[in-house]
């Protein structure tokens, strides 16, 4: 059973009056992320939005102590923190709890630059928590495409169009063989809060990557930030999973999907919402264009049913 | 919460209003009618502001950016979006 909404504490370790664009989902999970986490943790931000949202000097709008790194090194700073951390505690300079150390990096700082850190930090499977919000394109400078940008895509430098699928980073770390893996949604609150909790209470590297529908790159109205990350899952676009040592279950909605019990929603309707597909779908290979689409949301669905039924 | 007011130090602080008074940024303003609300507390969960009051459904109208999440996700219809004079 997922936490209901009335259960989730009172913390806020996103204060108002933050940089972010308005119905930003970045700060969205980030307060959730808040909720499940508590006060007693470091924060490690490299160049992303998150960093242009924390306001101007001398104020801070995240409640934690936060350190801004270099973009390549998410993983290799998390895990000098935590060592650190861990020897203080060991002379006994440190006093109380361990403080949870978390990097919040956006797609391109895990996807594409930051990955040989991140890959290295989670072999030598350090206690820390990776979390990639991951809104698929570079949105702080302007909408560039990455390594999460899916195919057919609008960025200002694939303006025809991304001719390649997005990879399956998530899977990635999971081959990692590290202690957890999970992906989630800013729609599903209840459900991120768990595997924020599930992650704190695990020792070892963890791996969070969390879908930020972002409206300025993916070009909807703002307010319907939430219901994209909705349509996003019900269409198969983006799937909601966990695994436990290596053993992956899928979390609703999407296990239905998953188990055949419920089909998953058309994509043309997802694609048709944002401005990032619907501007390429107007031409006469407009269906070819959705055929495309819809198969590598299938490919991934097929893939992840298959690799689910491998537990060892 | 420390004092910022002394010599500058390169050192941030947490405090709300990082970005300035973000209130001002709002083109359209949320009104809760509080009659048709029924305390689900969807509109405090997915607030990205963390501007609106988890039981008595108050907004904070200084740091408020208007985006129109909480109207969007009201299952009621108790938060409308009015323009701002």
């Amino acid at each position: 059973m997922t936490t209901s909404i009335k259960n989730l504490p009172d913390t806020e370790q996103v204060l108002s009056g933050n940089g972010a664009c308005g119905g930003c989902p970045a700060t969205m999970a980030l307060r959730i992320v808040g909720k499940a986490l508590g006060p007693n943790a470091i924060m490690l931000l490299t160049p992303s939005c998150s960093v242009a949202s924390m306001g101007m000097t001398p104020k801070l709008g995240y409640n934690w102590p936060g350190l801004n790194i270099c973009f390549a090194t998410a993983g290799s700073s998390a895990s000098g923190v935590i060592h650190a951390l861990e020897v203080m505690k060991e002379k006994g300079r440190l006093p109380g709890e361990l403080p949870t150390v978390f990097s919040w990096v956006g797609d391109g700082g895990t996807y594409d630059i930051g990955f040989q850190s991140l890959s290295a930090a989670a072999e030598r499977n350090d206690n820390i928590i990776h979390f990639c919000y991951n809104n698929e394109a570079y949105s702080n400078t302007g909408v560039q495409r990455s390594g999460a940008t899916p195919r057919g895509s609008f960025t200002t430098t694939t303006p025809t169009g991304k001719s390649q699928p997005k990879k399956n980073m998530a899977l990635l770390m999971l081959e990692h063989n590290i202690p957890y893996v999970a992906t989630a949604t800013v729609a599903y609150p209840g459900d991120l809060y768990d595997k924020v909790v599930k992650a704190k209470n695990t020792p070892g590297m963890k791996y969070i990557e969390i879908l930020a529908p972002c409206y300025l790159g993916w070009q909807f109205d703002m307010a319907d930030t939430v219901q994209m990350s909705r349509m996003a899952v019900r269409s198969g676009a983006w799937l909601l999973w966990e695994a436990e040592n290596g053993n992956i279950s899928f979390n609703n909605p999407t296990a239905p999907i998953i188990n055949g019990k419920k089909d998953a929603a058309p994509v043309e309707e997802y694609l048709m919402k944002q401005g990032r597909f619907n501007r390429l779908l107007k031409g006469s290979d407009a269906q070819q264009r959705i055929a495309e689409i819809q198969g590598d949301i299938d490919r991934e669905i097929a893939f992840m049913r298959e690799r689910a039924k491998i537990s060892i | 919460m420390k004092s910022v007011t002394k010599a500058y130090r390169p050192i941030s602080w947490p405090m709300k209003g990082a970005g300035g008074d973000t209130g001002s940024w709002r083109t359209h303003r949320p009104v809760v009618n509080v009659q048709l609300c029924n305390q689900c507390q969807l509109c405090w969960v997915y607030c990205p502001e963390a501007v609106i009051d988890r039981y008595e459904t108050n907004i904070d109208y200084r740091y408020c950016k208007g985006c129109g999440v909480c109207a969007t996700e009201c299952p009621t219809g108790a938060i409308s979006m009015q323009k701002e004079e």
